[in-house]
């Protein structure tokens, strides 16, 4: 068999999501630059946008079909989906460095004693074979890793590689029911969140720190938020004074970030807070002081005062919207 | 009731990275270790197990690492673990190299519970437990925020997108702790001088190949600072204007 690409798709409540299209592009770019024949696969009960990944580039795509695979299992999961590649003898696997690629990943690269780069952010297919760029040090540096296995397990960091569409096209889809055996682990709830998006996903963040001096004063934040459809973000200190939830920490001990947009209110920028938003394409700092660190990476900066900025910059973009 | 813990040597999260002269490490000139902040959640939920167990119950803490590392064993020491164990290994590992380490060493034992940080905030990749959990046959949750134990089922609450997975598992597990978790406690001066007189166990760490290298490390293109568009509110309407016009993300 001609060496291969299986490109691993996630759904959410059945339907596949935005880092599953970027994962289908980049498996259809790595394919074509490696030469590569290519497979996707998404697991799943009812999945019903599958069809969408037609207009990526993918040609044909293999359903797992389970009731008991509806919600996500590790154990489950995992199974299933090493049992497919080692079917077609996959080379390389491609999953998104969601939380649910991230847990996956690495069980699928013990069972086919793989090598396993995570949370890629940058592929080169130059050498005649993948070098990924990813961050370590919560991005302080960057490391080029290869692989030394014959099977190669990758995982991409979402909002970073471009899901490109192709023409129109229907891919064939593939559904296989299966009964899956090992379901050791396996999700029985699901608690959503009150803030309606993940600091992990947005492609604007407002951020909030210590200048914020009080938790109700965080409003201010949440109105920015929501006019742009933002996601509200935090710093370290206000997290750790128990102002704001862990899952809004961005940084070293929270999350590496990469949106479009990222608005730092109030926060200095401590060295572990960088690391976490520098990738941001674009960085807006508002701090009553001039001197503060978060300016040093700032785009656009505004020297003054939370409290009568925001308000201000709530208010204009209002008008716009 | 058997726990481990297994925890690793990491510079401080307040380091300036600058990059070795092998081009692919870290330069450590100067640089302060400290243990893994999520092992310190680890280490604490351990404890806590403990403690709600009964005094029968031990802890041991393993690391795979230099000498150094034995630094790390004992701040989990005077925490209050029992006894620790160093898989000796002066050679960076990938995830699969250290969780071979890891597995080959638990193997030998007969625990009910492995307790990891969910990543370690070097390397960050976060594959440590899954892998561990994979070669030792154990059910695994990781990014853990909840934890309650019920007879021998484990209900984790994971941190996802968006809200928290439920999930539900069995023992033996291996459970990957994320920050808040718990709060862990700091070592008494007791703890510290107990920690003293615990034993450290060293022994090679099991021999396994990398499954990946490393050919280049660098630090990311130093941002050129940008412009301070002004000192108060009569500043935002221009703001506006260039995150429209010219960077165009709103």
């Amino acid at each position: 068999m001609a060496k291969n690409i299986l490109a691993i798709l996630e759904q959410r409540e059945g339907k596949l999501k935005k880092p599953s299209f970027e994962t289908a592009s980049t498996a259809v770019r790595l394919a074509s630059e490696l030469n590569l024949e290519i497979e996707a696969i998404a697991v799943g009960n009812e999945i019903t946008n599958l069809v969408e990944i037609g207009d990526y580039g993918i040609k044909k795509i293999t359903h797992l079909k389970s009731d008991k695979l509806g919600n996500y299992s590790s154990s489950g999961y995992s199974e299933v989906l090493a049992n497919f590649a080692k079917e077609i003898d996959a080379e390389y696997l491609l999953i998104a460095n969601t939380a649910l690629g991230k847990d996956l990943a690495p069980y699928i690269a013990a069972k086919l004693n793989a090598g396993l780069i995570m949370d890629a952010i940058n592929t080169d297919s130059s050498p005649g074979e993948i070098i990924a760029t990813r961050p370590v040090y919560a991005g302080k540096a960057l490391v080029d890793v290869k692989f030394m296995t014959d099977k190669k397990v990758l995982t991409i960091r979402p909002n970073v590689f471009k899901a490109v569409t192709k023409d129109k096209n229907e891919p064939e889809i593939i559904v296989k029911e299966i009964e899956p055996t090992n379901l050791k682990s396996k999700v029985i709830d699901f608690k959503k969140s009150e803030s309606k998006l993940d600091v992990a996903e947005a492609d604007i963040i407002v951020s909030g720190g210590r200048g914020l001096k009080s938790p109700e004063n965080f409003k201010l934040i949440e109105d920015l938020a929501e006019v742009l459809g933002a996601a509200v973000g935090a710093s370290r200190a206000v997290v750790d004074a128990g102002w704001r939830p862990h899952r809004e920490q961005v940084g070293q001990t929270g999350k590496t970030v990469s949106p479009s947009l990222y608005i730092a209110c109030g926060i200095s920028g401590a060295i572990q807070h960088l690391a976490g938003m520098s990738s941001a394409k674009y960085i807006v700092a508002i701090n009553k002081d001039k001197d503060a660190p978060i300016f040093n990476v700032a785009d656009y900066g505004i020297a003054g005062d939370v409290f009568e900025v925001l308000p201000v910059l709530t208010e204009e973009i209002k008008k716009i919207k | 009731m058997n726990i481990v813990v297994c925890v690793s040597h990491v510079p401080d999260t307040a380091t300036k990275v600058k990059i070795g002269d092998d081009n692919k490490t870290i330069n450590q000139a100067g640089v302060t270790y400290i243990i893994n902040p999520y092992d310190e959640f680890a280490v604490e939920e351990a404890l806590k197990w403990k403690e709600k167990a009964g005094e029968d119950s031990k802890i041991t803490v393993i690391s795979v690492g230099s000498d150094n590392s034995k630094e790390t064993i004992r701040k989990a020491l005077a925490m209050g673990v029992d006894d620790g164990i160093l898989l000796k290994d002066d050679n960076p590992r990938d995830s699969m190299g250290i969780a071979k380490a890891l597995s080959e060493e638990i193997k030998s034992h007969k625990f009910d519970v492995v307790f990891c940080g969910k990543q370690s905030v070097d390397y960050d990749a976060g594959a440590v437990p899954q892998i561990l959990a994979e070669l030792i046959g154990y059910s695994c949750a990781t990014v853990v925020v909840d934890l309650k134990l019920n007879g021998n089922k484990v209900i984790a609450e994971r941190e996802v997108e968006g809200g928290r997975e439920v999930v539900e598992l069995e023992l033996p597990a291996v459970i990957g702790a994320q920050k808040g978790l718990n709060e862990p406690r700091y070592a008494s001066l007791k703890g510290i001088m107990s920690a003293k007189k615990k034993t450290i166990e060293e022994k090679p760490a099991a021999q396994a190949d990398n499954f990946t290298e490393i050919i280049k490390m660098q630090t990311p293109a130093a941002k050129q600072p940008g412009r301070i568009l002004g000192t108060d509110a009569s500043a935002v309407p221009e703001l506006v204007r260039l995150l429209r016009e010219e960077a165009k993300v709103i």
